[in-house]
């Protein structure tokens, strides 16, 4: 049932031109960074390339590429997942879900599963660009397998956040501005502090990705995202629960 | 297992679910909402048997389609409950749902997919077989009209067109229950024929609930039905005691020569006579002496220039004032069957 709801929503997303414009949007963007990286690192190779402790193809090209790839998935993934809900809401299609037998938590996953599906395209393009540079030479698949696994990992909490306050109004707009609101709070909390220690930095969503971008699978991180995906996944059920009795 | 005779009348799948007699499908006891301090349904008791159609009748805003979202899981009762052949619809809501077709007011179409591709969804929604799904989409398409209209966009149909992919989505994993809110709204004459028809025929082997603020549509098409008004049942009987409840003791009667009224009172069965404010006189008469005759054959004889002879139709609103008038209590129930 979760693959059926999600199916149906990638159909929805991909009909529009939002989808397509969006794929475009980004993959460009991120093909440019990833080129010019590429450039300034063959520039300094010939200078360095006797020193030892030069900085390796991977570190310098990919983990900028995906640093940046994390802001544009922030501009983006507000505009993709505002309509979960809200549009469902005002076309009066909610009901067909609602009324078909399949739990409420079975269609919030269900569209989760379908933002973050549309998101492994733009990310699993942009880990090909990675393995593209095996044509000159090594690279460092660890790293490049942890920068793959923290970009999702941020996509799917950006979705989950955006799903949440799609769930809570009827009007897309607001939605994704309202989410852009959260997530820029999430992603500068953490400037308002001169302690390192501060609780701000744990809450930070970019601090958690700087283990992933070393190459370092820590399982803090990763649980911070899961965290947080699933705290706003139940509060989306509990909100579409909560408007049976309300209304 | 077959103690009731099945010669009573043509049932077709009634051995299915193992029940005895004829198996009641829907049953809602006490239910009530509230939105806010305002009561929007309160107390209603609705029972649905297999095979039947039942009208939910009202005016705008008496609470059918507050009644339905509660009857499919799309909104929780304040108080009450709901049973769904069997199955609790507030402690199993998705078993529940699974034996239910809703078509809401608006029909909750995705305008971005073609026909076929949102009735396959509707299907595995509706935990149709996967093997079964391409016969389940034909036949719903068979049964609402679309079968040419399988590869266009929902976007693209009329209204008409839109009403019966609706419909098609609500009845194409055979539910037990077809729950329809105002099908027939906003629809042109041929088409409301057509869905009348359908539902008509849906009747026979699913059992059907529809909502309408429209009296004749009620009587073109249900076995029974339930009036509802500010929130309550009024009225529950089948179609036939309503028919006659509303039975008019009016005639509507235009003369191009009228006499005196004293003369037209002097009609044998005439009880009295008013004029209208649209030219036309209201002739009163007894319940069971109707004066049609008498007055054609006096209009006739007096030369009085008859050109308009009917009987006035009561309107819903009239029969909401004779059911609800002088009553302490506002539910009148089923007390009229001798007179069938």
């Amino acid at each position: 049932m979760i693959r059926t709801i999600a199916s149906k929503e990638l159909r929805i997303l991909f009909s529009s031109p939002l989808a397509w414009v969006v794929l475009a949007f980004l993959q460009i963007v991120s093909a440019w960074i990833f080129l010019a990286r590429l450039q300034a690192y063959l520039e300094v190779q010939t200078q360095m390339s006797a020193d030892p402790n030069m900085p390796g193809a991977t570190e310098s090209i990919i983990t900028p590429v995906f640093g940046t790839a994390a802001i544009f998935m922030m501009m983006v993934v507000p505009l993709l997942s505002m309509r979960l809900i809200a549009e469902e809401r005002r076309n009066q299609t909610l009901v067909f879900l609602i009324s078909a037998p399949v739990s409420i938590l079975q269609i919030v996953l269900g569209k989760l599963l379908a933002i973050v599906t549309f998101l492994a395209i733009p990310v699993g393009l942009i880990a090909l660009m990675g393995v593209a540079l095996l044509t000159g030479g090594m690279i460092d698949f660890g790293l490049l397998a942890a920068n793959t696994l923290g970009l999702l990992l941020m996509c799917a909490t950006f979705a989950a956040i955006g799903l949440y306050l799609s769930c809570v109004t009827a009007q897309p707009i607001v939605a994704a501005v309202g989410t852009y609101a959260l997530l820029l709070l999430l992603w500068l909390i953490n400037i308002a502090t001169s302690d390192p220690n501060s609780v701000m930095h744990l809450l930070s969503i970019v601090r958690h990705f700087e283990s992933f971008a070393k190459g370092v699978l820590s399982p803090m991180d990763a649980a911070y995202y899961l965290v947080l995906i699933l705290l706003f996944t139940g509060l989306s059920v509990r909100r579409l629960e909560g408007d049976r009795v309300r209304a | 297992m077959s103690e009731v005779p099945s010669a009573a009348v043509e049932r077709r799948d009634l051995t299915s679910s193992g029940s005895t007699g004829v198996e009641v499908t829907v049953r809602a006891q006490d239910l009530s909402r509230n939105y806010g301090d305002k009561r929007a349904v309160r107390d209603v008791d609705l029972e649905l048997r297999r095979g039947e159609v039942l009208g939910l009748l009202g005016p705008n805003g008496a609470g059918k389609t507050t009644t339905m979202q509660m009857l499919t899981g799309n909104l929780a009762p304040t108080t009450g409950s709901i049973d769904i052949c069997g199955v609790d619809l507030l402690e199993r809501p998705t078993d529940a749902k699974a034996r239910i077709g809703y078509l809401p007011e608006t029909p909750p179409l995705y305008r971005e997919l073609k026909v076929d591709e949102f009735l396959q969804l509707a299907a595995r929604l509706h935990r149709v077989p996967k093997a079964r799904i391409a016969v389940a989409v034909a036949d719903a398409k068979r049964k609402c009209g679309l079968s040419d209209a399988g590869g266009r966009m929902i976007a693209t149909l009329s209204k008409g067109y839109q009403q019966r992919v609706g419909i098609a989505q609500a009845i194409i994993h055979e539910p037990d229950v077809v729950i329809l809110d105002e099908p027939t709204i906003g629809l042109d004459p041929n088409q409301i024929r057509e869905i009348r028809d359908l539902i008509r025929d849906l009747g026979g082997k699913h059992s059907v609930i529809l909502s309408t603020h429209i009296l004749p549509e009620v009587e073109a098409i249900c076995d029974r039905v339930q009036i509802m008004y500010q929130g309550s049942i009024v009225y529950n009987d089948s179609i036939e005691a309503l028919r006659r409840s509303r039975k008019a003791q009016t005639l509507l009667l235009g003369l191009r020569r009228a006499p005196s009224l004293e003369s037209i009172k002097a009609v044998p069965g005439v009880s009295g006579v008013e004029l209208g404010n649209d030219g036309l006189l209201r002739v009163l008469h007894a319940q069971d002496q109707e004066p049609t005759d008498a007055l054609v054959k006096a209009a006739v004889e007096k030369s009085w220039g008859l050109y308009h002879l009917t009987r006035e139709h009561a309107s819903l609103e009239d029969v909401f004032v004779q059911l609800t008038q002088g009553k302490d209590r506002p539910v009148i129930s089923a007390s009229t069957q001798e007179a069938a």
